[in-house]
């Protein structure tokens, strides 16, 4: 089968910082890595080819100095690499970022079946991959920890829903979200540095993916930050005490009993 | 496109077995009520299943319209027919909002279906305002240094939100009022990506918005959350954990407290060795008292919490559990 999986490239939560004149984020100081379960996809993917064949691309979207992310991937074990990269495509919500994503997939061609992580940790929306779905008028399963080949070209996938695992059959194409920490990805492979550093990966601008433009970016995104807050905190005590664990233990005592007197 | 999109607002409540729904169904069509009398629309409350007989519960919570879409390829959810069956019905009634809670399958619907009515969605709000120009504004608390986003939709409709169970509170469960109507979706075999296989039911599945007391485990426990238990266990209470530590795999995912996970209204939370990044304390806020212990003074989670312990939490937990003990 022919797979696309799906990478994005996100900021070290941790290292974000929030200007606090302007409230607005400062992401240019924070160091990149690959969304965490994208990378359990990717496992999925590499998985699913060791078990019954195809090739794995991996796709993203982004300015090109995320290209060399993709030759991580391509290092794992992914087969060929494509990156969307046009500023055209910048300031997308979910419905512009699905659209460019799934319009990328056609144009890969002949793919059976799509793999993205369940959530992205800076968006964390989770609404790409059925977004991607619907543009491909492709099945679904989303929150999966297990995917294998079944017969007559489906794929039988296990989900972790709220009241347990629920294992459907799919059609191809299908597009699937992999849950994180379903696998543990695998390392670089060194004997694959070689091809990684070496392989083309494919940049497509907007001319070169096609589709329609008004889909793109920001001017195909139908939502908008309307303005920046601070987090309204309850109004808490904010009693602050360095003391001995036991001084510690008797405070929080009499912190629950003060609950507890209440409760009854 | 000119439309007047003055369809009301739409709630779309998931059915778990035969005649319950899931409790964030039940908390939006409460929130839904409140945003529809003040906007003078009228509220439906949309349901789908193979068979008709869930909208007398739906009643209870104050709809003007049940809305029950029946067909017996909708047995049970698959994201592909669930969007046409509902978009087809959204197509013709014209809502202004959709608003739909959180779950797993619930956001699985929700993708699709945004993308099939060509329209805006904001995911996993923990607040919701109407703006000057009757527009939502759902609220999204972003990275770190406690800054949220409040996002619109201003020229696409329906605008579509997202709400994580426990944002809302339940309403309570009245007499039945509104009109039912069923409809039978057109739907074919192809129009379903996927058939269920098997299930395998989860033996207890957890609740934390419904626990009085939350003991909160993050990073700075190391995983150790044996004691967290036995904490919990003698307080009458859940544990809960930081998104660190399920993704960890310390903890079962279930447990998950904040943006992303569940947002708790315990009456009282101890939050031990979490470091305090917006997404968690979103989770917490609704908290009646907040304990924390960290052995950083400078932690963030101190400005959320009522009574602040800067310490290594090791002793601290023993201690305490020695103190219950005693108790």
């Amino acid at each position: 089968m022919r797979i696309v999986v799906c990478m994005k490239v996100v900021p070290r939560p941790e290292e974000v910082k929030v200007d606090p004149e302007t409230k607005t984020l400062d992401r240019a100081g924070a160091r990149s890595v690959i969304n965490s379960s994208d990378m359990n996809a990717l496992e999925t993917a590499l998985a699913f080819r060791e078990a019954h064949g195809g090739t794995v691309t991996v796709l993203s979207m982004g300015p090109p100095q995320f290209e060399p992310y993709l030759r991580v991937a391509l290092a794992v074990g992914a087969d060929e690499a494509v990156l969307l990269s046009d500023r055209a495509f910048g300031g997308a919500d979910t419905l512009a970022t699905s659209y460019t994503l799934a319009t990328g997939i056609r144009k890969i061609g002949d793919v059976d079946l799509v793999l993205c992580g369940e959530e992205s940790s800076d968006g964390g929306t989770s609404q790409v991959p059925p977004s991607i779905a619907e543009w491909l008028d492709a099945s679904q399963a989303t929150y999966v920890e297990r995917l294998v080949a079944a017969k007559n070209s489906t794929v039988r996938a296990t989900r972790a829903l709220e009241d347990g695992k629920e294992t459907v059959e799919l059609s191809v194409p299908a597009v699937i979200s992999v849950i994180v920490g379903s696998n543990e990805p695998r390392f670089i492979d060194y004997d694959r540095w070689a091809f990684a550093q070496s392989a083309k990966v494919q940049v497509w601008d907007a001319a070169a993916l096609g589709g329609d433009p008004q889909y793109l970016g920001l001017k195909g995104s139908p939502t908008t930050v309307a303005g920046l807050r601070e987090v309204r905190k309850a109004g808490r005590r904010h009693e602050t005490l360095s003391v001995t664990p036991e001084e510690a233990a008797s405070r929080i005592k009499a912190e629950i009993d003060r609950v507890r007197s209440a409760r009854g | 496109m000119a439309s007047r999109d003055d369809g009301g607002l739409w709630v779309y409540a998931e059915r778990r077995g035969a005649s319950s729904f899931t409790p964030v169904s039940l908390e939006i069509l409460g929130k839904a009520r409140e945003l529809s009398d003040r906007l003078s629309v009228e509220l439906t409350v949309v349901t789908v299943g193979a068979d008709g007989g869930a909208a007398s519960e739906l009643r209870r919570y104050g709809p003007d319209h049940v809305l029950e879409l029946v067909h017996p390829l909708l047995d049970r959810h698959d994201g592909k027919a669930y969007a046409k069956a509902i978009g087809a019905e959204i197509q013709k009634a014209r809502p202004s909002t959709l608003l739909l809670g959180a779950t797993r399958n619930g956001q699985d619907l929700a993708g699709r279906l945004a993308v099939r009515l060509r329209t805006g969605l904001t995911a996993h709000i923990t607040s919701l305002e109407l703006d000057g120009n009757s527009h939502l504004v759902g609220w999204v608390p972003g990275f770190g240094g406690g800054i949220e986003a409040g996002i619109t939709c201003p020229a696409k409709r329906p605008q579509m939100v997202t709400v994580r169970p426990g944002v809302f509170p339940s309403p309570p469960r009245g007499s039945p009022v509104g009109k039912v109507k069923a409809v039978t979706p057109d739907l074919s075999e192809e129009d379903l990506g996927s058939r269920r296989v098997s299930f395998e039911p989860k033996g207890a599945s957890v609740d934390l918005t419904r626990a009085d007391v939350l003991v909160v485990g993050g990073r700075g426990t190391g995983g150790d959350f044996g004691r967290l238990e036995e904490l919990a266990r003698r307080l009458g209470g859940e544990v809960g954990a930081t998104r660190v530590a399920t993704d960890a795999g310390w903890v079962d995912r279930d447990r998950m407290i904040g943006q992303t996970g569940v947002i708790a209204r315990p009456k009282l939370a101890l939050v031990l060795g979490v470091s305090g990044a917006v997404q968690f304390t979103v989770g917490i806020e609704r908290a009646g008292t907040v304990v924390a212990v960290n052995r950083d003074p400078h932690a963030p989670i101190f400005d959320h919490a009522d009574l602040g312990i800067v310490g290594d939490l090791g002793p601290i937990v023993d201690s305490l559990l020695r103190t219950l003990g005693a108790a």
